[in-house]
């Protein structure tokens, strides 16, 4: 037995895998058009591109997920046929999920032993499983007690048995699917460790992800798909994080977005020594006091859970101010009906836009008028008007580009960045004096937060005044003007941009005073 | 692409008829009962048919059954929009036609017309009393409008109980000592018109129709119906947009209770002249405000499809009447075949909502854009 043909595992390699010429069409849209792609054992290839671009519907094919319309899967040379799940595990393929198929209340062992035929029949063959993932986890690396229950594991370690679960089952070649996404740093250079392991020993792996430097660091080559075509494929080597960014957005993407100069102007939103309790009963907010300008964003940079949340809502007439005061535009606010805080154009970009900013089961044209209902010109007497209504949806789908089958599509069929633009539609179309963003990124790709961000930007040269609450640090350095940093509940400093160093931000966000340290 | 359309168009059709193939199996299962009892199934439903649309008179009597299903159905069309449970249909029904009654018995000057259009809004009145009390309740002290509601119809069986015992009993009945529980009849000229003598059909079905459409209006095309239903689908949103959700929670319940109330009036009105009960709710509402929302739920919650969907549930019972008295089975296999209808038809909801799952999952591609079929938006997407 030669050692260039068995892995590890005792299964054959798969030296090469390759996808021709791959087509699949869904109603309406060509999802794969003629790709090309293959992997080789030894190496991670990166696939690339952004939400919608493809990714998923080449990869659920190769696991057998989906049927192609043309083209054809070649191992090592000769063309296979993969009609489901069962067929690409027999050949060697495994995907590592990006959320777990995992029972919590079962221990390591059993879950992997689910699904599988017992050796003893109908009796359970536990500690033949457990001796085995003994051996596997010994072979790469990956640190795992097959007795210990899943609800016990953290994330990374739930992760391995993912791993373990693919590799138990004979997997050569493995596509991990955003597998980055869940982890902490640590986790992500842990895993990092284990997909060296797994290439030296000659697993093939595929890696989606979004993250470019990851894409950079682990990868040998790089694919990227765009609108269902396959751009181009690269030796990792041969590209910088700009050109990856650049060709998967198909145009120049700019990291840090032209500002522009703009004149602020006079105080917006004021806060005065406000306090607030928060969900957990303790304060959420200790007497904050905050002035936003005319054309100005204001950065509320902090660790999650420091009162920005609580500082939105306090703001936006959501939850109640025990003391202090919140005045907009000289006129108090302060613990008014959120209808009523909305007539005075404040708006809102809710952190959670799926839960705050949007009703699932509306139609599009539906949700952008959720502000705007009851007056005209969408509402005359009561009864809506539909036809402005709908000439609003148009309106503004073209103007914010949002990509949807039709305005009467429901929103809850959408993507999260599509979600997003209809949010930031409605609450800018509206000309508001203030916008409160939380958030307004998170979770959404390359060019959808370009494009946000873009809007954002666009609203301050209009003379608004913006509260960007963000965890991103290079989002609120990217916008900003002044940056305020929470530390529980509390403004530990506000500081003007271009005096501001992640590092000195850093220290304000621990709730430390540089000038103490 | 037409192959496309053609499968997609076949997966509708499917799902539009599966309330109609759930109807069917459950009538299957009621005919192995039936075999079970000795009846030969083939008579008994066709008596059964033969009650519901046999004759003229036959489906004139589904339509008034119907007829209170239907408004009640409006009512659970509104409520359920908005998330709001609504079980409190027969106690509304009975507040409706007190109070319809009281009005008939003592504006005896009074024009017919106007006596009917003032007893039908003292219906409507009645019942969105009994309706916004528990939708109060739910939206200012969080109390389950599911219990609320319930308890309301115990209230307003005792208040019936009490007024056609005492208060509001018929002379004759007081004077002869027999005590049956019912009031004085209305006047003649106080009954709602009927649209086919001798049959019972009356006018009642026609402003039940009517309301069907204007309901439809109301959900989809004004700004109440707008709210109620955001309400309904995203409190959250809904209050982060500005909107007073407990307000629409009331309004939604009321509203629903206003329906069930109007169906109470019409049938004092266009059936029975006199309200009469035996002691129950149901001797008096026939369990329209229960049927009513298993009505709307086969309408899949729209008023118009509730039209049929009523008559459906309204044929069902007469022809369940007829096929009782020719083939002799116990009153039990009637409720238990009712049942089953509702059993299969919740479930037929429930595969259906599966299908449709299924059907966004394969157009949505998970993370993937849904498909796009805007051409503009396509190119200014390329063009960008």
């Amino acid at each position: 037995m030669s050692e260039t043909d068995n892995l590890p595992s005792g299964r054959s390699r798969i030296h090469s895998l390759e996808m021709r010429g791959i087509t699949k069409r869904f109603p309406g849209v060509l999802a794969s058009d003629h790709v090309n792609f293959d992997v080789k054992a030894g190496e991670v290839h990166a696939l690339l591109g952004e939400n919608g671009a493809g990714k998923s519907t080449l990869m659920k094919i190769l696991y057998g997920l989906y049927h192609p319309d043309e083209g054809e899967i070649l191992i090592n040379g000769k063309p296979v046929r993969i009609s489901s799940p069962t067929d690409s595990i027999n050949l060697g393929i495994g995907m590592i999920h990006q959320h777990f198929m995992l029972v919590p209340t079962l221990t390591v062992a059993e879950n992997v032993a689910l699904g599988l035929p017992s050796s003893r029949g109908l009796l359970t063959d536990l500690d033949v499983v457990s001796k085995r993932i003994v051996d596997l986890a010994d072979i790469y690396g990956l640190r795992l007690d097959p007795s210990a229950y899943v609800w016990q594991l953290s994330v990374g370690q739930q992760q391995r048995i993912e791993i373990i679960k693919a590799l138990y089952r004979g997997a050569a070649l493995l596509i991990l699917d955003e597998p980055t996404a869940v982890l902490t740093p640590q986790e992500v250079d842990e895993l990092f460790v284990i997909m060296r392991q797994m290439t030296k020993d000659g697993h093939g792996l595929v890696f989606i992800s979004h993250k470019l430097h990851e894409v950079v660091e682990i990868c040998n080559r790089v694919s990227v798909l765009r609108d269902g075509k396959m751009i181009g494929t690269r030796p990792t080597s041969e590209t910088t994080k700009q050109d990856l960014a650049n060709w998967m957005v198909g145009r120049e993407v700019g990291f840090a977005p032209d500002r522009g100069n703009v004149q602020r102007g006079e105080i917006r939103l004021k806060l005065e020594d406000v306090k607030c309790g928060s969900d957990r009963g303790t304060p959420g907010l200790r007497g904050v006091s905050l002035d936003i300008h005319a054309g100005e964003i204001l950065g509320i940079a902090g660790v999650s859970g420091n009162g920005q949340r609580e500082l939105a809502e306090a703001v936006t007439g959501l939850r109640k101010v025990i003391s202090g005061k919140v005045t907009l535009e000289g006129g108090e606010i302060t613990n008014l009906q959120p209808a009523e805080i909305t007539e005075r154009l404040l708006s809102y970009i809710p952190e959670e836009r799926m839960k705050d900013g949007m009703i699932k089961d509306f139609t599009v044209a539906e949700n952008l008028i959720l502000r705007e209902h009851h007056k005209p010109p969408y509402s005359n007497y009561g009864f809506l008007n539909l036809k402005n209504i709908s000439a609003n949806a148009d309106m503004l789908i073209k103007k914010f580009r949002v990509k949807t089958p039709s305005q009467e599509t429901m929103a809850k069929n959408l993507s999260g960045g599509n979600i997003q633009k209809i949010v930031l539609a409605r609450e800018i179309s509206r000309t508001p004096r203030v916008i409160i963003a939380a958030q307004p990124t998170r979770g959404l790709d390359i060019g959808a937060t370009e494009y946000v961000r873009e809007q954002l930007l666009e609203q301050r040269k209009l003379g608004t005044a913006i509260i960007l609450i963000s965890e991103d640090l290079d989002e609120i350095f990217a916008l900003s003007d002044r940056i305020a940093v929470l530390y529980e509940g509390s403004v530990m400093d506000i500081v003007p941009r271009a005096s501001a160093t992640p590092q000195k931000l850093g220290m304000l966000m621990a709730g430390v005073h540089p000038e103490n340290a | 692409m037409t192959k496309i359309f053609q499968s997609e168009w076949m997966s509708h059709l499917v799902d539009a008829l599966l309330p109609v193939f759930a109807t069917l199996a459950a009538l299957i299962i009621g005919a192995i009962m039936l075999l079970v009892l000795g009846v030969n199934p083939i008579d008994a439903y066709a008596a059964l048919w033969d009650g519901a649309f046999g004759s003229s008179n036959a489906f004139a009597e589904t339509l008034v059954k119907a007829t209170p299903l239907l408004l009640v159905a409006l009512g659970i069309c509104i409520s359920f929009r908005g998330d709001v449970i609504n079980i409190g249909g027969e106690g509304q029904m009975i507040i409706g036609a007190i109070l319809a009654t009281w009005v008939g018995l003592n504006f005896t000057d009074l024009p017919g017309w106007l006596v009917i259009t003032i007893a039908m809004l003292a219906g409507f009145f009645g019942g969105a009393v009994w309706g916004g009390i528990p939708g109060f309740l739910k939206a200012y002290f969080n109390v389950n409008e599911i219990l609320s509601t319930v308890m309301m119809n115990a209230i307003a069986v005792q208040l019936m109980n009490f007024l056609l015992r005492g208060p509001m009993i018929d002379p004759a009945q007081a004077e002869a000592a027999s005590q049956i529980p019912q009031t004085a009849r209305l006047l003649d000229a106080f009954r709602l018109a009927r649209l086919m003598p001798p049959t019972r059909l009356h006018f009642g079905a026609v402003i039940a129709v009517v309301l069907a459409g204007l309901v439809y209006i109301l959900l989809w095309r004004t700004t109440l119906g707008y709210r109620i239903r955001a309400v309904g689908q995203n409190p959250h949103a809904s209050r982060y947009a500005g909107i007073q959700v407990s307000r629409y929670m009331v309004l939604a319940l009321l509203l629903s209770g206003a329906f069930a109330g109007l169906a109470g009036a019409v049938q004092v009105y266009g059936v029975n002249y006199r309200m009469i009960t035996d002691g129950s709710a149901s001797g008096f509402t026939g369990s329209a405000g229960f049927n009513g929302i298993v009505a709307a739920l086969f309408g899949g919650l729209h008023p118009i499809w509730s039209i049929p969907a009523s008559i459906l549930f309204g044929a069902l019972l007469v022809g369940a009447n007829k096929m009782q008295r020719i083939v002799q089975v116990p009153s039990a296999l009637i409720i238990a075949l009712n049942g089953l209808v509702v059993v299969f038809v919740v479930s037929s909801e429930i595969l259906r909502k599966q299908r449709q799952r299924k059907r966004l999952a394969v157009a949505k591609r998970d993370d993937e854009l849904p498909p796009s079929g805007d051409k503009q938006i396509q190119q200014a997407e390329a063009g960008s």
